[in-house]
């Protein structure tokens, strides 16, 4: 129900600003754009929503996609290519660079958590510390300056440089929505099976409408999104090709939000089939409790973060290569983006509830908002103004709404 | 005062056998910052016996079995299981010696529904690894009906559970994994006199299988009714044990008051 609340808001918000926009809003590029700028918060989001659930804050994601983005900034147009020798456009590099990445980002995770799970230094001291330490880190490690071009491989991930294409985008849209469809009925069925009411079939039914409908509808947008015929004529001429009279090709899927839809699924996975995923909510529930129970809550805490510094680190590929650089600002206040988004999306401060479509939805909502306003024209304060405001609404009407329901 | 309880079991239990008692609390110590919480008290219980722990509010009764739990670290002392030296330093430790606790604070995630709780940190899982909800449910509706067959909130958060629900979900995540060692800290608290003679039927139950149970429990009565033997604390430190069938309600009531053993002048 409070999944359709959110889909309901962000559906208004949409055709509201299309009215304002003259209908330039819901195009098919400017959809493709707005995922595309989503995908990067939201990706960390993911990782916040169990941050937040385990009653604990992370401050530091913005920084640490800076300190990782720069790390492989440097790995891929310093160390791989000149220092070991590989040379520009190695086909290995991205690969390297990547794994590089995404270890820095889990182990500074990783030694976060130490500090908040065995020295018990409070969430918020170690994360803002860590916001401060790891912003430098970044600015000392590149003197400042902007490092680019990025490997042009490492390019796909951010974008407009990397689709699937339209026939693979409809393939992995029709499969999507038949696992998904899968996943609600065998759900459905082992309840059956050891006779435990069911959900009645409407509530079933509509929800797997709305999972067929948005992933369908999304494939369907962006193939419609034609790559501009100079770029089209570019691409060919690169592969010695002679581009075809009339040719129109879509875009489809783009890798990044391919791998926004692998993060959060495993993520949502992980959240409620499999032990750590429970005792994550457990512990935000009640740590004693979860104590008591004999989980060590301390470790859980270190995997918990690093899980999040890994985040950081796949965000920190899609920015940069998004930019096509590593620049000294990515990143910049992404904390508060990430933070917003998770507690938009349902996940309470309180600890113990929270869900990953929820944060995913949260981010999308508020980028909306932000492009949003930007198309129509309102200036730049009034925008952050209105983000602003707009958190507090929504963590309100949150509240009233979980009031009524008689639940804490 | 009052004549002894007629329905009250014999006592069968493994004591006065030449066996080892099933645990052994040696000398334990234990203080929170200069308060001495329990001080050098020793307790121990034979196979199917229900020991009761009696005391004053603050009187230790808690710590002293949290220690056996794994919930707190004794400072002095050493514990037994059949004789043997154990190291309990965790709630992983106290659970591989078969040892289960009902906390007086009940220590349920309030944010997860009863079937959660009940299997928390011991889930089953599918063969692929991911934990099997419907199974532990199909186990938790098995083990509720036994224990409270009203109860019907199994798709439900805890915290939208009364307070006697919440406390027959703890019994319950104790009783069903097979405990050697059962504690039961002011089980039946917040239960009704209808759940509370459940609760007493169970303890008759499993002390027949053999279950060694510590109870602690304010009510005098109960302790009487349930218990083989009773130990008194006062201010941390153990002022005796004594055989229930040797003592009346008013002994007890008077080692809890007073402080000291029956038939002994008060210090
Ligand atoms: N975690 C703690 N930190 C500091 N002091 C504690 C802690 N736990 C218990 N104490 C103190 O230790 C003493 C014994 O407390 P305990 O909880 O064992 O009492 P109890 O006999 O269980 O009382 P009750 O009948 O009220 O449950 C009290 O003085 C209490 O204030
Ligand atoms: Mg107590």
């Amino acid at each position: 129900m409070r999944l359709l609340g959110m889909i309901g808001a962000f559906v208004i918000l949409c055709i509201g600003f299309n009215i304002f926009t003259d209908g330039r809003f819901l195009t098919p590029r400017n959809l493709f754009n707005l995922s595309i700028q989503t995908v990067s918060v939201a990706i960390m989001a993911c990782g916040m929503v169990f941050i937040i659930v385990t009653r604990h804050i992370d401050l530091s994601v913005g920084a640490l996609l800076a300190t990782t983005s720069a790390v492989m900034a440097v790995t891929q147009t310093e160390l791989l290519p000149h220092i070991l020798g590989l040379g520009l456009g190695n086909p290995v590099t991205w690969a390297i660079t990547i794994v590089v990445g995404l270890l820095i980002g889990a182990l500074i995770g990783a030694f976060h958590g130490w500090m908040v799970g065995y020295l018990t230094i409070p969430a918020f001291i170690v994360t803002l510390g860590g916001f401060l330490v790891w912003r430098n880190v970044a600015w000392y490690m590149t003197s400042g300056q902007t490092i680019g071009p990025l490997d042009s491989t490492f390019l796909m991930f951010g974008g407009t440089n990397g689709t699937l294409g339209t026939s693979a985008s409809w393939l992995l849209g029709l499969f999507a929505t038949a696992i998904a469809i899968w996943a609600l009925w065998s759900g459905r069925r082992a309840k059956a099976a050891h006779g435990f009411p069911v959900k009645p079939v409407w509530a079933e039914a509509t929800m797997a409408t709305i999972i067929a409908v948005a992933i369908l509808g999304y494939v369907y947008i962006v193939n419609s999104y034609a790559i501009p015929t100079r770029r089209l004529q570019r691409m060919f001429e690169a592969r010695g090709e002679v581009m075809p009279e009339g040719l129109v090709v879509g875009y489809g899927i783009p890798i990044s939000v391919l791998i926004l839809i692998i993060v959060a699924v495993s993520l949502t996975v992980v959240a409620r089939k499999t032990r750590f995923g429970r005792y994550i909510f457990a512990t935000g529930g009640n740590p004693d409790a979860a104590e008591l129970s004999g989980i060590n809550t301390r470790l859980l805490t270190v995997k918990i973060f690093a899980l999040m510094g890994f985040l950081c680190a796949v965000s920190a590929v899609v920015a940069s290569a998004r930019l096509a650089n590593h620049s000294n600002d990515i990143g910049t206040l992404d904390e508060l983006r990430v933070i917003a988004a998770a507690v938009i999306g349902g996940t309470a401060l309180s600890g113990g509830i929270g869900t990953i479509y929820g944060a995913i939805l949260g981010a999308l909502i508020m980028q909306a908002l932000q492009s949003g306003m930007a198309m129509v024209g309102v200036d730049a304060p009034f925008q952050n103004i209105v983000v602003g405001s707009v958190l507090v609404l929504a963590v309100y009407i949150d509240i009233v709404y979980r009031k009524r329901l008689g639940a804490k | 005062m009052q004549a002894q309880d007629t329905q009250k079991t014999p006592s069968n239990t493994g004591r006065g056998s030449g066996a080892p008692p099933l645990v052994e609390m040696r000398e334990i110590s234990i203080s929170f910052g200069g308060i001495k919480a329990v001080d050098h008290v020793s307790v121990d219980l034979y196979p199917g016996e229900v020991v009761g722990l009696l005391g004053h509010n603050g009187a230790g009764k808690s710590t002293l079995i949290k220690v056996l739990s794994g919930a707190y670290q004794m400072d002095h002392g050493e514990i037994l299981i059949d004789g043997k030296p154990v190291e309990i330093t965790n709630p992983r430790d106290a659970r591989t010696n078969n040892i289960e606790t009902i906390y007086q604070t009940l220590a349920l995630a309030d944010n997860l529904d009863a079937t959660s709780n009940l299997f928390l940190g011991r889930e089953m899982t599918t063969p692929m690894g991911l934990v099997n909800d419907a199974a532990m449910e199909a186990e938790c509706r098995k083990i509720m009906a036994q224990l409270n067959p009203n109860f019907q909130k199994f798709n439900d958060p805890v915290s939208a559970l009364s307070g006697g629900q919440r406390q027959s979900v703890a019994i319950a995540r104790a009783v069903y994994f097979n405990a050697r060692i059962l504690i039961m800290d002011e089980p039946t608290a917040a239960l009704g006199p209808h759940e509370t003679q459940m609760v007493a039927d169970l303890i008759h139950q499993l002390k027949a299988q053999g279950i060694g149970i510590f109870l602690i429990d304010h009510d005098v009565h109960a302790v009487m009714d349930l218990c083989d033997r009773a130990s008194v604390m006062k201010n941390g430190k153990l002022v005796g044990t004594v055989d229930i069938e040797d003592v009346t309600d008013d002994d007890l009531l008077s080692m809890i008051i007073l402080g000291k053993q029956p038939g002994q002048k008060a210090e």
